[in-house]
């Protein structure tokens, strides 16, 4: 009853985002139906409300182990944990794209609520494109993937369990985190399409949809960031980034969106770059329809691909050409018009953004021909099959942001308009200077040996920090009280500074990771000892234990130095009861600048296990980055300007009349 | 020229730089670094390259797999289940999933007796999903071959 209640629902919501999109078109458009401008925002509302009914309807049947719905069926157990019947919920196809839906109708209302600062029209234009938007998830769900359909009147006593990958903490977190910036970017989008449809495309526009873009954009950089640090440790290998197809889906998104972050600051501030930056959130939340479509469509070969069905991979390819041709043809009649007027030279910040979103923009093409590429080739040369693996992306990625992190260290630096190029290049020396010494001082105190790649980075990485602080320094150099002026810049600044310094920590992590970690594969029989990197693992043998729907192998493991006890490390080797399926449970270690890493191979013979041993220094910090990086783009939505309501009104109706 | 002109000039040489500069390193790292998938039948007949890195994807043989005692050195077969069979040597722990009986690619190269030396084998993380390379070959020779009946191993 309940599940009926809940697909019933989601037909209900179907109905209002429809009713959403068609009055806030009609309302747009006649000015007769003026006073129909409150509804849209309602039905929003309604909409969300009906979606999270069915979303816990979904919830309820998970609890308590409703076998007769073939999703709940396919994807719990009756012995799984409580917490993993939750997440479970989003564990398979059906149920994650009604976690996205819920996601994309929770934007919605949010845009509904808090859009106090934007017109009555404007308002009225966003919501009717996003009800467009969620009308398309909700068909798509309703009749190409029904997370509620029924299994009558046989169905399984018990369900045929989760996939034992999915049973942990990571996916409890990453997928609401991934969602909720895959379909932020359908905000900034929804903002392009109205000011298009508006045709007044002033620089209003781009302050509105500023702390959307930027909010999304950070939900995405934590998701990308947790997706990483769950394959680090569930998926046994200890790799981080695999190129994969579908973290690639994941990435493209992120490349542009954060190429949009820094366009749309120019278009507030300066004015320029208006056409560019309404392509660049078009492409953005195309990106992630793009992401979803290779996800679940299954045309590529992935390790997380959900199961092939090519009927739900058409639909979302005909959603994508709707949404990426008629945005395109609505840019192409009235984007032309467009012209900025605000001028500005070289060396200016305007040049430095530009620099950054052209390479950015190339450096996503590069991605998505990586990833599309074993698909054309396969059909242009029948049959045969094509992979290209991370050396290839590492080997034409890795020098586009390098010069990308170039830029970021000199634009700081650089003013509006234009700079004296003394400005830029005096602190930029003396910074480097600063870096190379600081650099040389981190490897002789860490010890570890002269890697020229690897010391380049670190000193890029500290370069970027160092230049942000010398910036931040002479800024307060003529201040009289420089306490006031140092916590006294804007949310936005603050937030960039972090941002940038994320990346800086996140750079020094790949740099050493790449560099100094120390990976073994070996046999050891109980108390043999494999030493790496002065770290000493001694194999103490493996014991059963039971878990609540698995038993496993677990095997001891001391790590000493220097005859000093460090940690007992217990590694698993877990076979899930209602599958069957084996896992590898890998044992930890964190410390602040390594990470101690082992996984159970397989038994081979006389009490004899394969065991993988990892020494990976400032791997963690990888991770602190990319949450640095996220909690940076949170930060900028406190700045003032984003609620400063009626001025900015007062200050956009001059805009309007210039 | 109008400065207006000029900046734009630059602007659009930068942007045709960049790209070509990027397409450049593409086609370039494209040289050495993508492998192509072969069949069991395709590494028997000759067909795939000796020396060089390839995918090759099949179904471990029943009773094919062979421990070394005093190292992780292990040796299987991989089939299309139509009579071609091709011997891998891997050295290292196997996937999860990897067993007799499912559906494997391993990474690597041939050596002379077209034996393929793996550094990576990959097995896929669900137990009913296929490497959609594997399940091709297992078409392709289940098609080729005049047998009626599909028998698995």
């Amino acid at each position: 009853m309940i599940v009926e209640l809940g697909h019933f629902c989601l037909i209900l919501a179907l109905i209002l985002v429809v009713g959403q999109a068609g009055l806030a078109f009609l309302a747009v458009s006649n000015a007769q139906n003026h006073h129909w401008m409150h509804l849209p925002g309602s039905l929003a509302t309604g909409a969300f409300l009906f979606v999270l009914l069915a979303f816990s309807a979904l919830t309820f049947a998970f609890l308590h182990d409703d076998f007769s719905v073939q999703y709940v069926a396919e994807n719990s157990n009756s012995r799984l944990p409580d917490a993993f019947k939750f997440s479970a919920v989003w564990g398979g196809h059906e149920g994650s794209f009604l976690l996205w839906t819920l996601v994309a109708t929770g934007w919605t209302l949010a845009v509904a609520m808090f859009s106090g600062q934007l017109t009555e029209d404007m308002k009225t234009r966003v919501l009717g494109v996003l009800g467009f938007v969620n009308a398309g998830f909700l068909i798509f769900l309703i009749f190409a993937s029904n997370p509620f359909e029924r299994m009558l009147p046989v169905y399984p006593q018990d369900g045929s369990d989760l996939n034992p990958l999915l049973q942990d903490f990571g996916l409890i977190v990453h997928p609401p985190m991934l969602y909720m910036g895959y379909v932020g970017f359908a905000v900034p989008f929804a903002f392009a399409i109205a000011t298009l449809w508006a045709g007044r495309l002033d620089a209003a526009w781009a302050r509105w949809s500023r702390p959307w873009t930027n909010a999304a954009w950070a939900f995405l950089t934590l998701g990308i960031t947790l997706g990483s640090y769950w394959a680090y440790y569930e998926l046994g290998w200890g790799g981080w980034w695999f190129w994969d197809a579908v973290e690639n889906a994941s990435f493209m998104p992120w490349l542009i969106g954060t190429a949009l972050i820094h366009s749309l600051a120019a278009t507030e501030k300066r004015g320029v770059f208006r056409s560019w930056t309404v392509l660049l959130a078009i492409f953005a939340f195309s990106f992630s329809l793009l992401g979803a479509f290779l996800v679940r469509s299954g045309v590529l070969t992935s390790v997380h691909t959900f199961a092939v069905d090519p009927e739900r991979g058409l639909y979302i390819l005909a959603f994508l050409v709707v949404v990426i041709g008629g945005s395109l043809a609505l840019y192409a009649m009235r984007a032309v018009d467009v012209k900025s007027t605000a001028r500005f030279s070289l060396s200016g910040r305007e040049a430095m953004l530009l620099a950054n979103n052209v390479i950015l923009v190339v450096t996503t093409a590069v991605v998505l021909a990586g990833t599309l590429a074993p698909l054309i080739y396969e059909s242009l040369f029948e049959g045969d099959k094509l992979s290209v693996g991370p050396p290839w992306f590492n080997a034409v990625f890795v020098p586009l942001v390098t010069l990308l992190f170039l830029f970021m260290v000199l634009s700081p630096y650089s003013r509006w308009r234009s700079t004296a190029v003394s400005r830029i290049v005096v602190p930029a020396i003396g910074s480097l200077l600063v870096s190379v010494v600081l650099s040389s001082l981190f490897f002789w105190i860490g010890g570890a040996s002269f890697e020229p790649v690897a010391w380049s980075y670190v000193t890029l990485a500290l370069w970027i920090v160092v230049g942000l602080s010398w910036d931040m320094a002479n800024n307060l150099r003529n201040k009289r009280d420089r306490i006031a002026a140092l916590f006294g810049r804007s949310w936005s600044y603050y937030g960039m500074w972090l941002g940038h310094s994320g990346m800086a920590v996140c750079i020094l992590g790949v740099a050493a990771t790449l560099y100094y970690s120390d990976e073994r594969d070996v046999r050891m029989q109980p108390d043999d000892v494999v030493v790496l990197s002065g770290y000493e693992f001694r194999f103490l043998g493996v014991d059963q234990i039971e878990g609540p729907n698995y038993v496993a192998d677990r095997g001891v493991i001391e790590v000493s130095m220097d005859e000093s006890p460090i940690a007992s490390m217990y590694p698993e080797k877990r076979r899930y009861l209602s599958s069957g399926n084996v896992m590898t449970e890998a044992a930890m270690k964190p410390r602040f600048f390594v990470d101690l890493y082992v996984a159970l191979g397989e038994p081979v013979g006389d009490d004899a296990w394969a065991v993988r041993v990892h020494y990976k220094p400032f791997v963690r910090w990888i991770w602190i980055g990319g949450a640095l990086i996220g909690l940076g783009g949170f930060i900028t939505l406190f700045d003032r300007r984003y609620r400063r309501r009626r001025q900015v009104r007062e200050e956009v109706a001059l805009e309007g009349a210039v | 020229m109008k400065p207006k002109r000029r900046q734009r000039l630059w602007v659009v040489g930068a942007i045709v730089t960049l790209s070509a500069i990027a397409s450049g390193l593409a086609l370039f790292a494209l040289q050495d670094n993508v492998n192509f998938f072969y069949s069991p039948a395709q590494i028997v007949s000759g067909e795939a390259p000796v020396g060089q890195t390839l995918r090759g994807g099949g179904m471990v043989k029943t009773g094919s797999i062979t421990r070394e005692p005093e190292s992780l050195s292990v040796s299987f077969v991989i089939s299309d289940l139509k009579g071609a069979d091709v011997a891998v040597r891997y050295e290292g722990i196997l996937p999860d999933l990897f067993r007799e009986g499912q559906g494997v690619v391993a990474v690597g190269t041939l050596d002379e007796e077209r034996v393929l030396i793996a550094s990576e084998v990959l097995a896929k993380h669900d137990e009913n999903y296929m490497p959609p390379e594997v399940a091709d070959v297992i078409d392709e020779a289940y098609l080729k071959s005049d047998v009626e009946t599909f028998q698995p191993l």
